[in-house]
Order: structure tokens, then sequence, then C-alpha cells
């Protein structure tokens, strides 16, 4: 995929016909099919992981067609008026991030919520995109590789989001958004010994990090490190979780006969922990296929990095691409016990609405970057 | 500030870019094989680990209680049936907080202190995840509720159970008795795989002695559970077998005549088919609802049962044991006929009392002035104490004892129910070993007439007249008649044990006596002649009085009910039709006074009822 400029241009010739109509819609056919494929695959192990819900299924339609909406709204926008917006956008956010630790509604023990009379939303939700998007904003205009002072500005930028997120506290977000901003730090071309600084000191701060861990939090790792310790309380998610996922087998148990899901073993079983579900109908073989699609949405994503024309734009779609695989990898690994349980959602699969319209707000700002390239060597 | 001028090169930080997203892409399908990895782990290499956890969480092996066999009369008229009922039954494994759960429940549907003991009582013995029941006998709204309530109470089960009835009661509670509550000792002494749904026993009576026959064999379903233990479906199951039905000999109308003969009073009456040994009544009065003992009976009504100075709890028909009195005549007057003792013709003159030589002490007649010149048919007819003074003082207490024991007096009946006890038949070697004492003549004299040591139950008394009445052709009492049958098969007889003791007294001898007997009731001085009015066939019988030694001092009786309770018990023994007995009977009245006036007419009665049974069939 990683092809040459010259390749390149004469290949875009030639599509160009055929995708006259989508590219005036600003969409991106291969990523579209992919999320389509996955957002399917999604509604029908949610059919059974709901307990053949219709309530549910008609809901989480309306949410994706929300989504979709958003998408192709997003899409419309050329990127470099979101390079403009960037800074308001994020400090907006951060004001809204403030502001939810002051007035914010508790949900499930954090406060994440923000009521705004009409609807609620999480203003970290916000962030997923403001932080990736301000980071790439920085140094869009600096020469690569960037300097340790502009390095640390940037650090500086992701860190006070990812503070005030944990604050809430909502660790899975926070270290997603992280991440996010990192993925852009490295992409830039950033030098390799500063790569082995930051991860030395990564490294250093960890057990600061955990002493200021809420309890439930600590709980959580300490769990991860030994679920079979506390077989009925913390660790049980996680024993079910992997019950569920070994039962399956090569073939899996088949669809609506997952005696984990469907006998209520499984906690959380539609939206964090679907995955296992998948895995217990479908077994090894359905998941192969899932990794595959994700791989598929993944490469397409980082090919529309690479052919993007501006620094800004290549940095924001290698960015928001990664940190969609890293959405998908913590949530698998969670479920099968590689990685603590922090709480994330398998994108475009679980059920849930904020987090997939974010998500999809992403994947617009993607074929927004594709789609407009022309205008830009214009 | 930046110290010195960078250019932006952008083809270089193109390339830079597209190294980077190389390695990225490099890592990221890194990542997803250590994901592949584990889950060839999990789902490969583990999967027959997890297939394992993942049944185990799913399908749970439960009982399935057998239904405990009927019990019928042996006209078929059920006695002792399963009645569907709900009860509340909480497995306390399952159930968060067991107190809490109740304290809630107890504000949905009504729970008594009571039904909360109970519960905590078996909470301490019962094995794991076996459901406790709390309430019993809910009634539909009672359900409804619970139901409307049931995801609030992780643990609590609303279970359809049969529960034990029985239509009869107090009617024939001292015979079937009742099942209870399986307490620790009792699963101890039975299979505990066999019992494990069974929450019930048989604790006394039929109930008891034909637990194994009633009981069945366990079953099991292999259900799915859920995450809290509901069960979702059955995956498959082996039935369990029903237990026995059986059939009794008991007739229950000639148990409801022979109860309504008793009236108000203590005491019992057994009848007996001499020719099989077949109990046809067996009537313990007072007697008590059984039903309340199926589901727990409470503490109050319990203590009051047990102190009641009537004692309904105790079967007088296999646990009392009275003196037998002049009923005891007969046997001894034929063994002093066996013996050569008398001759049919051999008479005695009775003044009214007999004494030892050597000794003043007068033993007196019931009738004061005597009964003048009495042969062993009067001695019967008018039940003359003196002519057996001398006639046992003639046989000697041994000779006497060996012969009333091939009437099965002074040891158990062996009949087929539980806590029957063997009355006394004593004797000088009796006498030595239970209190180390030589026997002395004038014992001989008062147990010649059913007196001093001798006692006897009601069922050995009935035994014992159907022996007579049979002529010496002993059968052990039995009370079940045939274990009855399941859908596909046929009722099975219960086996009829007879002895020949024909030889004990010859042809003459026996007619001698039953004629004898057969005056005792049809002749103008009989002491049973009241009940002869009327009657079609020839009953032969014979009264008798026992005589209650004092009350014990630490007894306290009621002022009134002093001189009640100090009155001799009544006895009767009887048999008809005289020539070929079909009916034998032993009626005892607790303080009734005169065996002729109150408890001849009770066996009357059954006697009539079974008459007018015979010819309405």
């Amino acid at each position: 995929m990683m092809k040459s400029k010259n390749n390149e241009y004469t290949q875009w010739g030639e599509r160009r016909q055929s995708r006259m109509f989508v590219r005036g819609l600003h969409l991106d056919v291969p990523l579209l099919i992919g999320i389509i494929m996955l957002s399917a695959i999604g509604l029908v192990i949610l059919y059974s992981a709901s307990g053949q819900n219709d309530a549910i299924i008609s809901r989480q339609l309306m949410r994706l067609a929300i989504a979709f909406t958003v998408m192709l709204v997003v899409a419309q926008i050329p990127p470099h008026h979101i390079q403009l917006w960037a800074p308001w956008a994020f400090g907006a956010g951060l004001l809204l991030l403030a502001a939810v630790l002051l007035i914010g509604d508790e949900g499930k023990g954090a406060q994440r919520w923000l009521d705004l009379g009409f609807f609620r939303f999480q203003p970290s939700e916000v962030m997923k995109l403001a932080v990736p998007i301000m980071v790439a904003w920085y140094f869009a205009d600096n020469p690569a590789p960037p300097l340790l002072k502009h390095i640390l500005i940037a650090c500086a930028l992701i860190i006070v989001p990812v503070l005030l997120i944990a604050k809430q506290p909502d660790l899975g977000t926070s270290l997603l958004i992280a991440s996010s901003g990192i993925f852009v730090l490295l992409l830039s071309g950033i030098r390799w010994k500063h790569v082995s600084g930051f991860i030395l000191l990564i490294a250093t701060s960890t057990p600061l990090l955990w002493l200021n861990l809420h309890e439930y939090q600590k709980a959580r790792v300490m769990t991860f490190l030994n679920p079979e310790n506390d077989p009925l309380g913390a660790g049980y998610h996680i024993i079910q979780s992997k019950i569920a996922i070994g039962s399956g087998g090569i073939y899996g148990k088949g669809w609506l006969n997952g005696s984990q899901s469907h006998l209520e073993f499984l906690p959380e079983r539609t939206t964090d922990f679907i995955f296992s579900v998948f895995s217990e109908e479908f077994g090894f073989i359905g998941i192969f296929c899932l990794l595959l699609l994700y791989l598929f949405i993944v490469v397409r994503g980082l090919y529309i990095a690479t052919q993007a024309q501006s620094t800004f734009t290549r940095l924001l779609a290698g960015s928001l691409i990664l940190t969609f695989f890293v959405y998908t990898f913590v949530n698998i690994g969670m479920v099968s016990g590689l990685l603590p349980v922090v709480g994330l959602p398998l994108p475009l699969i679980s059920y849930g609405g904020t987090s997939m319209v974010t998500l999809m707000a992403g994947f617009g700002i993607l074929m927004s970057i594709h789609t407009h390239r022309r205008l830009l060597s214009n | 500030m930046p110290t010195r001028l960078r250019i932006k090169d952008h083809i270089r930080e193109s390339r830079t870019f597209n190294e980077r997203a190389a390695i990225a892409l490099a890592l990221v399908i890194v990542m997803i094989f250590v994901i592949l990895a584990r889950l060839i782990y999990l789902q490969i290499i583990s999967h027959d680990h997890f297939t394992t956890l993942a049944e185990d969480n799913r399908v749970s092996i439960v009982p399935t209680p057998p239904t405990r066999g009927l019990i019928y009369d042996r006209n078929g008229i059920i006695l002792a049936q399963n009645l569907p009922s709900f009860s509340l039954e909480i497995v306390p494994e399952r159930a968060h907080d067991v107190d809490a759960t109740i304290s809630e429940l107890a504000k949905i549907i009504e729970i008594t202190d009571d039904q909360i003991k109970g519960f905590t009582k078996q909470l301490q013995q019962k094995s794991a995840f076996r459901s406790i029941p709390l309430r019993t006998h809910l009634n539909d709204v009672e359900v409804a509720r619970i139901a409307a309530n049931r995801h609030r109470f992780p643990g609590v089960e609303i279970e359809a159970r049969l529960v034990r009835d029985y239509p009869y009661s107090h009617l024939t509670a001292h015979v079937i008795g009742y099942v209870g509550r399986i307490n620790i000792n009792e699963l101890q002494k039975v299979d505990p795989s066999n019992y494990s749904a069974t929450h019930h026993i048989g604790k006394l009576g039929v109930e008891k002695f034909y637990e194994d026959t009633l009981h069945g064999t366990v079953g099991f379903k292999n259900i799915e559970t859920n995450v809290v233990g509901r069960t979702i479906r059955t995956l498959g199951q082996t039935a369990p077998l029903p237990g026995n039905n059986l059939h009794l000999t008991l007739d229950i109308n000639l148990q409801q005549t022979a109860n309504k003969a008793l009236g108000n009073n203590r005491g019992a009456v057994i009848a007996i088919d001499p020719r099989n040994g077949e109990v046809l009544a067996m009537v313990s009065k007072p007697s008590y609802d059984p039903n309340p003992f199926v589901v727990g009976i409470d503490s109050k009504s319990y203590r009051a049962l047990q102190e009641d100075i009537d004692k309904p709890l105790f079967n007088r028909a296999l646990k009392g044991q009275y003196p037998p009195g002049s009923t005891l005549k007969p046997l001894i007057g034929l063994a002093g006929l066996e013996n050569g003792t008398i001759k049919t013709h051999s008479s005695l003159f009775c003044p009214g009392w007999f004494s030892l030589k050597g000794d003043d002490h007068k033993y007196r007649d019931w009738k004061k002035f005597g009964h003048g010149t009495t042969s062993l048919e009067k001695a019967i007819i008018e039940s003359c104490d003196v002519f057996f003074y001398d006639l046992s003082l003639n046989l000697g207490i041994d000779a006497m004892s060996d012969y009333l024991s091939y009437f099965g007096l002074g040891k158990k009946t062996n009949i087929d129910l539980p806590g029957e006890l063997s009355g006394i038949l004593p004797s000088s070697h009796w006498k030595r070993q239970k209190k180390g004492l030589p026997w002395y003549t004038g014992e001989t004299l008062i147990s010649g007439i059913g007196q001093g040591y001798n006692l006897t139950t009601p069922l050995q008394l009935a035994s014992a007249t159907a022996t007579l009445a049979s002529r010496g052709l002993y059968s052990r009492p039995h009370i079940v008649k045939s274990f009855g049958a399941t859908a596909n098969s046929e009722p099975r007889l219960a086996t009829i044990e007879q002895e020949d003791r024909r030889h004990i007294a010859s042809n003459q001898n026996w007619e001698y006596m039953v004629n004898s007997m057969v005056k005792v009731v049809h002749s103008i001085r009989g002491t049973a002649r009241t009940i002869s009015e009327g009657i079609p066939f020839k009953i032969a019988g014979k009264t008798g009085t026992a005589q209650v030694f004092g009350i014990k001092q630490d007894e306290k009786y009621v002022k009134e009910d002093v001189a009640e309770r100090l009155r001799d018990h009544a006895l009767f023994i009887a048999f008809a039709p005289e020539d070929k007995p079909e009916i034998a009977i032993a009626v005892i009245v607790e303080n009734g006074g005169s065996g002729g006036s109150v408890a001849a007419p009770v066996a009357r009665e059954i006697i009539d009822e079974y008459m007018a049974s015979k010819t309405r069939s």
C-alpha cells in the first residue's frame, strides 16, 4: 500500500470517474464499506447479546443513524477549517472538562456527564478529537523533527486534559486521549532519542501514577494481575469472560447459542464484554475474520494518512486511525485477560451512543482529509 | 524563538511520516498477532478446560423427589394422599443475606416466628444448595405477590410440592401415623442419595413402618441455570420411580363405627379377622390431627398436645399396657382343662371369698356373697373370681404362664407397625429375673384373674381373642393387605403368617370354652347379656375389669377428675359369629367401670356394622 507518489497520482485519476458521486459526498468508499460491515456485525451480535431484545436493536440503529449522519457532516468540512478551529475547539473542551468537575452529573460513581438541559454529554468525548487536532495543529507549521521545547509544549497540551479526565475519574478515556496525542508526537518525526527519554519518563512516573489511582482502579489492576484471587468479586468479570471466549472454541457455539452470554454469567455483555459474546458464539474463526476487518480499516486509515498533503492532516489522520486501533486492542485485550479492565467499549460493535458518535466523527475527519486533497493540491 | 532558521522540508517530512506509519502498521500487526495468540491459547489450547467450566456454570444436576405411595383402606378408600401445595423455599447459598431476605419477605406475606425458627433449625442441618421451605400452603394471592417481587429475592423460589394429607385426620392418626421433615438422625439411616430430594419421612405408624415401600426412587434432572440459579430449561432427566401404594386391611367404615362407639371415652378398640390376622379396625382415643405435623406443627399446639392429660399422642392400641382382668379367664380355663386340673363338670363352692391355707387374708370375689356352686362354665358366664383363684392355685403360675404364652401374651405380636410394647406375662422365672424376688402363691391367685403383674396391650388381647376364636389357628396381626401397585404392576399381597396351635386344646375343650363365652352374652346371667338383644347370630365374649392401681404421687389431677380416673378400666373381648368367627375384638375403656355395660356395647356396634357391611356387599 506504500505506493510511490507518481503511481498514486495516476491511480487516483483512474478512480476519479467511478467515484464521482461519493466524492461529491466526500466519502471514502473502502473505509465506508469497512465501517458498515463492522456496524452490521455489531448489530448481529448485539441482537444475541441483548437476549434478542428488539428495543435495544432499534435504539442502536438510531444511534448508528445519528453517528453516520455526523460522519457525513464532518466529512464535508475541509481539513483546513478544522485546522483553523483547532485552538478554539481545544480551549472550549478544556473549559467543559473543568465544568464537569465543578457541576457535572455523577453516573456509576464517576463525574463524566455534563447536563445541558436538553441533553447530557461527556466533554471527554470532545477531547478525544480535540487533543489530536490540537497537537497536530501545533506541529503543522513546525519543521520536523520537532525540538525538545516543542515536544514539551505538546506534552503539556496532552497532559492537561488527560489529567482532568483522569480526575473524573475515567482512566480508560484519559489513557486513550493520551495515546492519541502521543501518536501525533511519534508520527511527527520526533527523534528516537526523545522517544526513549519519553519511555524512561513514563517508566519512572508509573509508581507515582499508581499512588494517585482510585481504589477501584487499583482493584481493577490487581484483579487483572490475578483474577482467580477473587473469583466472586472483582475477578468474576474476567473469569466469566475467559470462560465465554475459551468455551467458544474454533467454530463457536453458534449465533444465539452462547450459554455464558444468554444465561447472564457474562457481565456487561452488550457493552464492554460484547467481544466475549462474539467469541463464544463465532469461535476463533469468527474472531479471525473480525480482526481482519479491523486490520483492513486500520490499513485504509494509515493509507489515507500517508496520502494526506499537509503535515496537519497527515498527523491527524495517523493519530485518529491508530487511536481507533488502540481502542480495539485495549477492549479485546481486557476481555481476554491480557489487559486490566478499564471499561472501554469495542468500537463500532458495543452498544452505546456517545463514543460511537465521536468515533464516526473521527472517521468523518479521515474521509474529509482524503476527499479534500484535490482542492488543496489545486 | 528558534535560535536558527529551520525550513520545512515537505518531502523529507512526508518520508519520515511514511516510515513512522510503516512502523505503526508493523506494530498493529504484531498486536493483532498477540491477540490471536491469546485467543489460540484460550479457544484452542484451553478449550476443553473452559468448556468444562462453562458446563459447570450452566448445568446443574437436581434430584427430583419420587411421589410417595398412597395409602388406601381395604375397600380402596384413600387414607393418605399427596395434595399439591405451593411452598416458599430459599436456597441460602444463592440468597445474599438470608435474614434480610426473610424480613423482606415477611413484609409481603405472613411469616410467623415459628416458621422462621423452623427454617433456622433446618438451615443448620442442611446440605449445600438444598432449598429449605419457609412457608407452605401459600395461597394464590401470596404466590402472585412473591412472583411479582421475585427479582428482589435471589435464591427464593416458589415450589409446587406435593404435601401429604390425611383426609380422615384423627380417625387414622394412630394407625397411619404421619410424615414429617427429615431430621439429621433419620438422614443417617437412609440412603442419602435416594433421599436427596425428599423433605419428608414417615415418623410414625404405617408411614414409618413402610417408609421404604412408600418412598420410591429418586430421579434426576439436568437443568440449565442462569447466574442467580434460576432454572432456564431442563436438558434431560431420569424420572423418579413413585413409591408403592399400600392397601391396608383396615376398613374405614368399621374404624368409624369403633371410633363412634367409644364416644368420648379414653381407650382402644382393635378388631381382627381371626381367619388371617387382618386388622379391621384399630382405634386409640383420644387422637390428634396428623396434618399439622406434615408441614411442621407450631410449638404451642405441640406443647398443648403433649401436656394434654388425656395423652392424645399416646397410641393406646399398641403401647397401652393394661391388666387384662377377667378377659384372661377363658384362656386360664382352657389351661385348666388341658392340664387336667379341672374337668368340664367339676365345680366349686364360691362363698364370695378365697383364702390360702395358713393365711387369713381373704381374696374377694367381685360378688360379695359369692356365686354358690360354680362350674367352669358358670365361672366364665358370671366371671367368678373364686373359681379362678382355686384353679390358678392348682395350676401354678408357671404352667399358667406357659399356656397363656400360646396366645401370644407377654411378647410382641410383631404387627407391621412401629412402637408396639410387649406387655407382661408373669412367671416365677420372670419375677426372679426382673425383680430378683421369689414368686409368692398369693400372686398366683391374682394372676389367675388377670390382675397383679399381668399387663397386655389391646392388640395382644385382640390377637389372643382371635386365636381363641379360630380355635388355635394363630395368625400374626397385620395392617397392610397388599402392596398396591403402580400403573403397570399388579398389587402384591402381604404374606399371612400363620401358626397352627389347634393342638393346645382338644376340640371338645375349644367348643366348651367358646360355648361358655357365648353364654356370657346370650344367657340370662351373662355379664354381657345387655348386648344380646335383637341379634340374629351369636357372639362369644368375656367381660373384664381392671383395677387402676393408684395414681402416681407426682401426677396432678384436677379434683373433679380424680374419682373418674380412679375408676376401673372396662374391658371386653368378643368374636362373632361363634361357630365360624370372622371378627375378633378387644375393647378397653379407660376408667369405664364395668366391662359388661361400657365396653361390651362398643363391641356389639362394631360386630353389627361388620355383619351389616357383609350383607351390603
